[in-house]
């Protein structure tokens, strides 16, 4: 019982910032109806900008948040413009999926060139301390990532409910052809769109570099685990993918706890081939049109 | 201009037979072992890559099931003439494919993007499944198979004829397709899914089928592969490369066509076997092939074969002057611009 409330703390608190990466990958889909193979590569990229500005300038990985959200902002728009925008419509959602497992590699591969394939981690000096609570054991550096992750999240719907971008983004995802009559710049938003979903991965990977070691192969991990947690909670609803963020990370911790961890890397995959055996549309996706 | 397909394929044939006895150096031999391989995945993928435009990303899962299966069934056994593997591979193929229809059913149910989340998950669970079952894979330590015994001089030779074999195969089997309801079906799939289904083609049905076909030939070529090697590790007999590899060179050849992915695999293969020479570090062909991926789907997204083909009958009917203006594309596995060339007249040929 110990180890399964264990387990169950441990995954809320990853749950976190898995929430964060899926629901950047679920907003990309959301608004270009693009699934984004490379956010896993882009959370890892993130990881390795903040381990170099810790190295280097001893910068706190949670600090250097700001920075490397601007600078994966930036690849993210540059990503759209240059590769996906000039994709022909017809066969687009194809093609896309291809092009950004390519740029997934590409980011691969200019990782282990600038880094090497070993696993690198931050050591910061918070990195081993941890409170208890009744005999459960939080570790200080996870709680901080949850939290972290919630300011993040809170951002991003603040964003998407309360500014005009966001009232285009979502009137783009409901409805592409009626946002664009009534005046929406469909190819801007998805720039953006694009963007935002690289700055979430972004903000996602400096925390991610301090909860795991990483290498620059690690994306195919993270892309598997998010793939799930999207279908799960209904590709292009970011409320779903917090949720089946949470669900995933706490059965997989669960059954790491209870089974054995090396099962619990195939939970998700377990979760994904039940959910589109039982609600292929995901938790809250619906059918047609996309939903936040 | 067009040679009858008969003696093209008759060409072709002679020619692979023909190539070793011209007393080619292994180096060589060796090269055109893996050329073979790669040619004959691509054409695989492209049975539902390119027919049916759904993009698998998992095939490389498949090639690794193959090579550990033919290792798991020769696991501490001695050959005596050193053909049993080759004799199994009907075996493998089916064990592949049996893998494969489940994997199908439930993910083409929804569009390509599921069906491509899925595939791709399915690599990486098939990868850690590699390291992880000890017992089955021998995990990162890697897994024997027996040595086969041919003669250091001819060493490559088995092998290149029994690639020969599964590559004629494939493009036998690619061919009938192309001439029969289930490649219509497929292109009338990636063309427009719902519409295909309105008129009665049983979609569900026609994927699946594809879909396993394609996946057991990767598992069989998978199996030569882990044969010729000798010694399997799970990061090379699982590499989300090879998936790659597949889908470039039947992009780059030309997807939907029947030479187009050999074509690529012609191409590609010799290229990274140059590359791999001049640059040696593996990490920098990762760099090399994604950026080709991307030049080539945004400059060439149609590929090299069907360019070239447009090309030409764009030239034929400028020559032609006014000819008749009603001119349905040829393959229509491509939504062609054949209907603008009459009116641009074509001179950029």
């Amino acid at each position: 019982m110990h180890a399964l409330i264990q387990g169950v703390i441990l995954g809320i608190l990853t749950g976190g910032v898995y929430a964060l990466m899926a629901s950047g990958q679920t907003l990309i889909f959301g608004i270009m109806k693009v699934v984004n193979l490379a956010q896993g590569a882009m959370v890892i990229m993130a990881a390795y900008l903040s381990y170099q500005l810790f190295t280097t300038f001893g910068m706190d990985p949670f600090l250097a948040i700001p920075i490397t959200t601007l600078l994966m902002f930036g690849l993210g728009v540059g990503v759209e413009l240059l590769f996906l925008r000039p994709l022909r419509r017809e066969d687009k959602s194809e093609l896309s999926l291809l092009v950004t497992f390519a740029i997934a590699l590409l980011i691969e591969g200019v990782l282990s060139v600038t880094w090497g394939t070993t696993y690198r981690s931050i050591n910061t000096t918070y990195a081993n301390s941890s409170w208890t609570l009744w005999g459960y054991q939080i570790t200080v550096v996870r709680f901080w990532a949850f939290v972290l992750s919630l300011v993040a999240l809170g951002l991003l719907f603040w964003l998407l409910n309360r500014t005009r971008f966001g009232r285009a983004v979502r009137a783009t995802v409901q409805n592409p052809e009626s946002a664009r009559l009534l005046g929406v710049e469909a190819q801007w938003v998805s720039a953006l769109g694009f963007g935002l979903g690289a700055a979430t991965a972004a903000a996602a990977g400096s925390i991610y570099g301090l909860l795991y070691p990483f290498t620059p192969g690690s994306h195919y991990d993270l892309i598997s685990r998010l793939l799930s947690i999207v279908v799960l909670g209904g590709l292009g609803s970011v409320g779903g993918a917090v949720i089946a963020a949470v669900i995933v990370s706490t059965s997989s911790a669960i059954v790491a706890a209870t089974i054995s961890p090396a099962w619990s890397e195939m939970t998700f995959f377990v979760i994904l081939i039940l959910v589109l055996l039982i609600r292929p549309q995901g938790l809250f996706g619906s059918v047609n049109r996309g939903a936040i | 201009m067009r040679l009858p397909s008969a003696l093209r394929g008759g060409v072709f044939v002679a020619l692979l037979v023909s190539m070793p006895m011209l007393g080619l150096q292994h180096w060589f031999l060796n090269l055109l072992v893996f050329v073979l391989m790669y040619a004959t995945m691509s054409s695989a993928w492209n049975l539902v890559g390119g027919f049916a435009g759904y993009p698998s990303l998992g095939h490389a899962a498949f090639f690794g099931i193959g090579a550990y299966t033919l290792a798991l069934f020769f696991k501490d056994q001695v050959l005596a003439t050193g053909y049993e593997p080759f004799l199994l591979l009907p075996v493998v193929g089916l064990v592949g494919a049996l893998i494969g229809w489940p994997i199908a059913l439930i993910s083409m149910r929804t569009r390509a993007d599921v069906f491509a989340i899925v595939t791709i998950t399915f690599l990486f669970v098939v990868q850690t499944l590699a390291f992880n079952l000890h017992d089955l894979t021998g995990g990162s330590q890697g897994a024997a198979l027996p040595i086969p015994p041919f003669a250091a001089g001819q060493y490559e030779l088995p092998f290149y004829y029994v690639m020969v074999a599964l590559l004629l195969f494939t493009m036998g089997l690619t061919f009938a397709t192309m001439r029969s309801k289930v490649g219509l079906s497929l292109v009338s799939i990636r063309a427009d899914e719902d519409k295909a289904r309105g008129v009665g083609v049983r979609v569900i049905g026609v994927k699946v089928l594809a879909f396993s076909v394609s996946v057991g030939i990767t598992a069989m070529v998978g199996a030569v592969w882990a044969y010729y090697e000798s010694f399997i590790y799970p990061q090379f007999a699982v590499d989300p490369l090879i998936t790659i590899a597949m889908v470039l060179m039947t992009f780059l050849g030309g997807r939907g066509t029947l030479w187009g992915p050999v074509l690529g695999a012609v191409i590609l293969e010799s290229g990274q076997q140059v590359l791999t020479y001049q640059l040696g570090a593996v990490q920098l062909y990762l760099i090399v092939y994604a950026l080709l991926f991307l030049v080539i789907i945004l400059l060439l997204p149609r590929g090299i074969l069907p360019t070239i083909e447009d090309r030409l009958r764009q030239r034929r009917r400028s020559r032609r002057t006014e000819a008749p203006a009603a001119v349905w594309p040829e393959d229509p596995a491509i939504p062609s611009k054949a209907d603008t060339v009459t009116t641009r007249g074509g001179g950029a040929a």
